[in-house]
């Protein structure tokens, strides 16, 4: 069994913790070749992970901002060596993977979150309130895997990196620009905290008791639905079916009340608290530590305390 | 211009699942449906553009069961203009490989110069049908898209990414598919609705179109997550903090 798996490239720098899990998840199925659509640099990182057999680098302006036009053309075009096609269940591959699978006439597999053997896989529908085992009859299985739950591969790799190329602009799309928020903070999927903000935290000011508890625990801000919708947080920090889907070892829901499409999103977490007033909030039913408190008061309190 | 979109009849997104005993799918039986909450956004933009005057006809599309009328007609009453029912053999799952397989025959015929999807059905969450649809047809596609306008015969999508927003133009025809925040659907007012019952809706059978629609995946079981147990609630910040250092969490 050969696995290509797409490498997550941003801003023609590799994502080492997304790959990283991707390699992982990859790695129960075959021997893995990373594809890098980016400089040779990225290339060279990624040759880093163990677990890597060979580095395919696609260094092309075509590719270099992940047009699902382009790109899927080209994996379809280095397809035929391989049983399985993979990548990290991004924005990036959600959008070319299932394209690459059209093209070459199999199904996607999206989301997948337990490999059973080389053709049946785990994956949540209804948001997560089910799980469904899939057998695909396709040759080539395409796979988005989810890496809330995987782990990072070891480093220390050095594997070959080669060239690749394939048919280069479709001619269908341009790439304009981009507007992604920089923080200091690390990234949401793959924090080991993340305090969130549900509602209850009242209004856009107001967040900011968020972002200074996460601080204090040197984790990721995370927000639900109702509190995005509400306009207190920005929509990439959403927390949930319709937002990121996170599994940190400790997370912290403040003014969450905890509704299914939420829940959806941190339920894997190691360690939850919740801080809501509402006893009767349904995120008390998942969490490990709950306070009934006013979270105007707990906060702060946390936040000295710490 | 003319735009076509696709929509689906799932469980209603306020309902809560119950996995069926057999483990073959989840319990539909007496269950709440409604349109895919994607493919309402879907369908709001496609009104929109008609309403700016860009475009000129918009025609929603379903493939389902004879019930996913109810969805079609949810969308025209909307403002809509008309509609494709494609109808399935009950209990048959139509993969997302097979719409749009289906939903390409529909498209060699209707010639849309844009179609609006939405980004994932809320059943299956397969996130897939859009962009399969793209390949087969040799389009540009642009996902996950919370905002657009049409300029010049291209489609300039702002798009939800991780960590941000990407903006790019897909060269018309071309498939965008709808993110959360796109726009915020309307309710249909009553005389609409009645309105929608008049408005035309052609049946077409799935064995109409010379395509392979064989599912690819076989379920070989469908089980309810793992329930979380419930901890403990603490008094105090006190004790919450020192509950954390215990675990080695702070």
């Amino acid at each position: 069994m050969a696995v290509l798996c797409l490498a997550e490239v941003v801003g023609g720098a590799l994502v080492l913790d997304a790959t990283s899990k991707a390699v992982t998840g990859s790695a129960q199925l075959g021997d893995v070749t990373l594809l890098v659509c980016g400089p040779a640099a990225a290339a060279e990182e990624a040759a880093k992970i163990s677990g890597v057999s060979k580095v395919l680098l696609a260094d092309d302006a075509a590719y270099a901002n992940g047009l699902a036009e382009n790109v899927a053309g080209l994996i379809a075009g280095l397809s035929e060596d391989f049983s399985h096609i993979t990548a990290a269940s991004t924005s990036i591959a959600k959008n070319i993977l299932p394209r690459v699978a059209a093209l070459l006439d199999v199904m996607i597999l999206s989301d997948v979150i337990e490999v059973i053997d080389a053709d049946t896989f785990k994956r949540p529908i209804y948001a997560g309130n089910a799980l469904q085992t899939v057998k695909t009859s396709d040759a080539i299985k395409v796979i988005t895997f989810r890496t809330a739950t995987l782990e990072l591969a070891a480093g220390g790799g050095s594997a070959a990196v080669e060239a690749a190329s394939g048919t280069g602009d479709a001619g269908l799309s341009n790439h304009i620009g981009d507007a992604v928020v920089t923080s200091d903070r690390p990234e949401l999927t793959s924090a080991g905290v993340v305090v969130s903000g549900g509602r209850g935290v009242g209004s856009e000011d107001d967040f900011a008791l968020i972002a200074q508890l996460a601080d204090k625990l040197g984790g990721a801000v995370g927000a639900s639905r109702a509190a995005v919708d509400s306009g207190f947080a920005a929509n990439d920090l959403q927390v949930g079916q319709t937002g990121k889907v996170v599994a940190p070892d400790l997370y912290v829901a403040v003014g969450i009340s905890g509704a299914i499409q939420h829940l959806a999103g941190m339920k894997d977490s190691k360690v939850i608290v919740a801080i809501n007033k509402d006893e009767e909030a349904p995120i008390f039913q998942v969490a490990d530590f709950g306070l009934v408190a006013d979270l105007f008061s707990a906060v702060p309190e946390m936040i000295e305390k710490l | 211009m003319k735009v076509l979109v696709p929509v689906k009849r799932v469980i209603d997104y306020n309902v809560k699942v119950k996995v069926s005993s057999d483990g073959s799918g989840v319990d539909l039986t007496n269950v709440k449906m409604s349109m895919n909450p994607f493919d309402e956004i879907a369908v709001e933009e496609a009104i929109r553009l008609k309403e700016a005057g860009i475009a000129t006809e918009v025609v929603v599309v379903s493939i389902g069961e004879k019930k996913s009328t109810d969805a079609l007609r949810s969308a025209m009453a909307m403002g809509a203009d008309r509609a494709i029912l494609i109808t399935t053999d009950q209990g048959v799952t139509i993969e997302p490989l097979a719409v749009a397989k289906l939903l390409k025959a529909v498209i060699d015929e209707e010639t849309p110069d844009l179609v609006i999807a939405g980004k994932q059905a809320i059943d299956n969450d397969m996130n897939a049908t859009g962009q399969m649809l793209a390949a087969l047809l040799g389009w540009g596609q642009a996902t996950f898209a919370s905002e657009l306008k049409i300029e010049d015969g291209s489609a300039i999508v702002t798009r939800e990414v991780d960590g941000g927003l990407q903006t790019i133009s897909v060269k018309l025809p071309a498939i965008v598919t709808a993110d959360l925040r796109l726009n915020e659907p309307r309710y249909a007012s009553l005389p609409n609705i009645m309105k929608a019952k008049k408005k035309p809706l052609d049946e077409k059978t799935a064995a109409d179109f010379a395509v392979d629609i064989t599912p690819r995946h076989t379920i070989v079981t469908t089980e309810e997550p793992a329930d979380r147990a419930a901890g403990i609630m603490v008094g105090s910040v006190d004790e919450l903090i020192a509950k954390l250092k215990e675990g080695g969490l702070v």
